[in-house]
């Protein structure tokens, strides 16, 4: 009798496991409000767009607007900036992907995919280190492009990452331009 | 906590409590006439330390709740209207803020005795474990509460630290922004800061009862590293470690005061009195003092992930330290070559903590690196061999004969009044 009970699962069992299931899931249910309740809520996630005037930002200045908590730079490079990351050889880069949310997540890092379309001097980033999320300088560093102090990674003109210990290029934000000197970010 | 109790009260009131809740007896036994090593020198004081000293923060930190606002408007002028307009608010919050830090002073001592003292041994491994996760929860909570008042150091110091999480594979940037509640270090982040600073003490409490339960099934261990044999070599805990922990305490109280009343932002830093700006990241980042030698460990590695894996495999390491060593001689004093490599550690674990506020450059960068391959050269190959390798010194027979010599041993042994009988 006691062999039987072992080999064979008695109702018993059937309702033990059953009953374990059903409060598992329970579980799981109160659980996860308790998780999500932490990410973004539907204020943040109301995702805001910023509408900018580019039109006095001459030659060689920048301008830095805040978008999501996020300061975005928005550069009227010099032609010397713009050569060399022209001349910047793709084989040379840490990070060989464009990271432009305008344009296919694989295109490559060439200064053309980094800059506005058809404006090769106006360049918009979300000036925030791929590292550990500190705000890089502008206009520093080995390759005159930004340098952030926290643990020295380089940066070149078109933001795209060269020495240290940042991982990715600084990511271009979506972003339209409205009219010549207007652009909406978001 | 102690085993059977000779706690007997003869009050009636007393009496009729403990039959229905004998905490009286589990005090009695513990902290009374417990029987502890008659031969601890002041290293072992720090333990009673770190209690008062938990005790201390969370009285100082419930009455700056009372006048503390948080969010993210309002935070950094709360704490300037406790320096400035609570009646004795600059001194309740340089109490706390200097706590911290007294706390960690603490604690690190306390860790660097059990390294060199080899406490964390069989019978003890459990006691070590718990406490690193009492040193990890207080990471957790002087980390939070460095945030609280908001200023330029309290942002990107949550900046940089939460974006560790962002070097895991795949989810990290989902988890960070789950651990910001947005899209950068803002409200949502300093609210849940403030409550998880408020918790996680609690949580040390209850993981320090475990630590004194763990610690009162063996008992402590002692500079000689030998165990208790009989009665003889033990003293119990009232008067004689009540007052010798008191006195230690109140060495450690002037420290602290001296702190508090005439440096106390020297352990701070000055760029915490600038309000948090998002949109500008201070000259140059640094952690709370007590968390240096990780930062340097982070930084040396030119690796996001590398560098991440580093630090909290710096920490983890320590959580093994029972397993890794494999000497069966506890006391560094009777190890002769392991007792020169423990200060060779010592001494890297203070470099790296210079290297980690130095600039990342140069030759800070390769000297970071060097004594970051050491630290875990240290736990990894050193422990482990010098066990196999080292002849340790003989040991004493006892700790009685450890402390009266071979022949006064003898005779105190037979002696009818023994200091614990009177
Ligand atoms: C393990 C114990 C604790 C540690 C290590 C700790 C650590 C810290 C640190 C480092 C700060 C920043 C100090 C500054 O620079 O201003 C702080 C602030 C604060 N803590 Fe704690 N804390 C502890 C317990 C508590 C508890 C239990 C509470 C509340 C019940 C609390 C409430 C606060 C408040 C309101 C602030 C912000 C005010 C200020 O910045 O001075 N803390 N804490
Ligand atoms: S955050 Fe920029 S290098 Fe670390």
């Amino acid at each position: 009798m006691a062999q039987s009970a072992a080999v064979e699962p008695t109702r018993r069992d059937f309702l033990y496991i059953a009953t374990g299931a059903v409060g598992a899931v329970g579980l799981a249910a109160v659980v996860w409000p308790f998780i999500d309740q932490m990410n973004p809520d539907a204020s943040a996630l109301a995702l805001a767009s910023t509408e900018v005037d580019i039109g006095s930002i001459q030659t060689g200045e920048s301008v830095t607007v805040k978008w999501r908590g996020k300061p975005v730079v928005i550069r009227n490079r010099t032609a010397e900036e713009v050569s060399a990351a022209k001349d910047a050889p793709l084989s040379e880069l840490k990070d060989p992907i464009a990271r432009n949310g305008n344009l296919p997540a694989d295109a490559p890092a060439t200064d053309a995919n980094r800059a506005a379309t058809g404006k090769e001097n106006w360049f918009v980033m979300v000036n925030v280190c791929t590292h550990l999320g500190c705000i890089p300088l502008g206009q520093q560093g080995e390759y005159s492009g930004w340098f952030c102090p926290c643990h020295g990674s380089v940066y070149d003109t078109a933001g795209r990452i060269r020495k240290g210990p940042a991982p990715e290029n600084m990511a271009i934000p979506v972003y339209s331009f409205l009219s010549d000197t207007k652009i909406k970010i978001g | 906590m102690a085993g059977h109790s000779t706690y007997n009260p003869q009050n009636p009131l007393l009496k009729w409590f403990e039959a229905r809740l004998p905490i009286g007896g589990l005090i009695h036994s513990s902290f009374i006439v417990f029987p502890n090593p008659r031969n601890l020198n002041y290293w072992w004081t720090f333990g009673g330390i770190l209690a008062f000293m938990l005790v201390a923060q969370i009285a100082t930190g419930v009455v700056l709740v009372m006048h503390y606002t948080p969010h993210a408007s309002l935070a950094f002028n709360s704490v300037e209207g406790i320096m400035r307009d609570v009646n004795y608010g600059w001194l309740l919050r340089y109490l706390h803020a200097n706590g911290a830090s007294m706390f960690f002073i603490a604690v690190y001592i306390h860790i660097f005795r059990g390294l060199y003292y080899g406490s964390y041994k069989n019978p003890r491994e459990v006691l070590w474990v718990l406490g690193m996760i009492i040193f990890l929860l207080m990471m957790a909570t002087g980390f939070m509460g460095y945030v609280l008042p908001w200023g330029q150091m309290s942002f990107w110091g949550a900046t940089v630290i939460t974006n560790l999480f962002s070097a895991i594979p795949l989810v990290g940037e989902k988890i960070v922004i789950w651990l910001w509640g947005g899209f950068s270090v803002d409200n949502a982040t300093l609210n849940r800061f403030f409550s998880l600073h408020y918790l996680l003490p609690f949580m040390i409490a209850g993981v320090v009862i475990l630590h004194i339960w763990a610690l009162h099934i063996p008992g402590s261990n002692n500079p000689t590293g030998v165990s208790v044999k009989d009665k003889q070599d033990t003293l119990p805990f009232h008067p004689y470690f009540t007052v010798k922990d008191a006195f230690g305490l109140v060495c450690f109280l002037i420290l602290y005061c001296w702190f508090v009343f005439y440096l106390p932002n020297y352990m701070g830093h000055a760029d915490n009195y600038i309000e948090a700006n998002p949109l500008v990241t201070p000259a140059h980042i640094v952690p709370e003092w007590y968390f240096l030698p990780f930062y340097a460990i982070l930084r040396s590695i030119p690796s996001k992930l590398g560098g991440v894996i580093c630090m909290f495999g710096a920490i983890a390491v320590l959580f093994a330290v029972p397993w890794l060593d494999t000497s069966k001689v506890r006391s560094a004093n009777f190890r002769p070559l392991y007792r020169q490599f423990f200060w060779i550690f010592v001494a890297v674990a203070i470099g790296l903590g210079y290297l980690g506020s130095a600039p990342p450059e140069g030759g800070y960068v390769i000297a970071s690196r060097i004594l970051t391959v050491y630290y875990f050269f240290h736990f990894l190959v050193i422990l482990p061999l010098l066990g196999l390798f080292e002849k340790p010194l003989p040991l004493p027979a006892s700790i009685t004969e450890s402390v009266l010599g071979k022949g006064a041993a003898a005779v105190t042994a037979g002696a009818p009044s023994a200091p614990q009988t009177k």
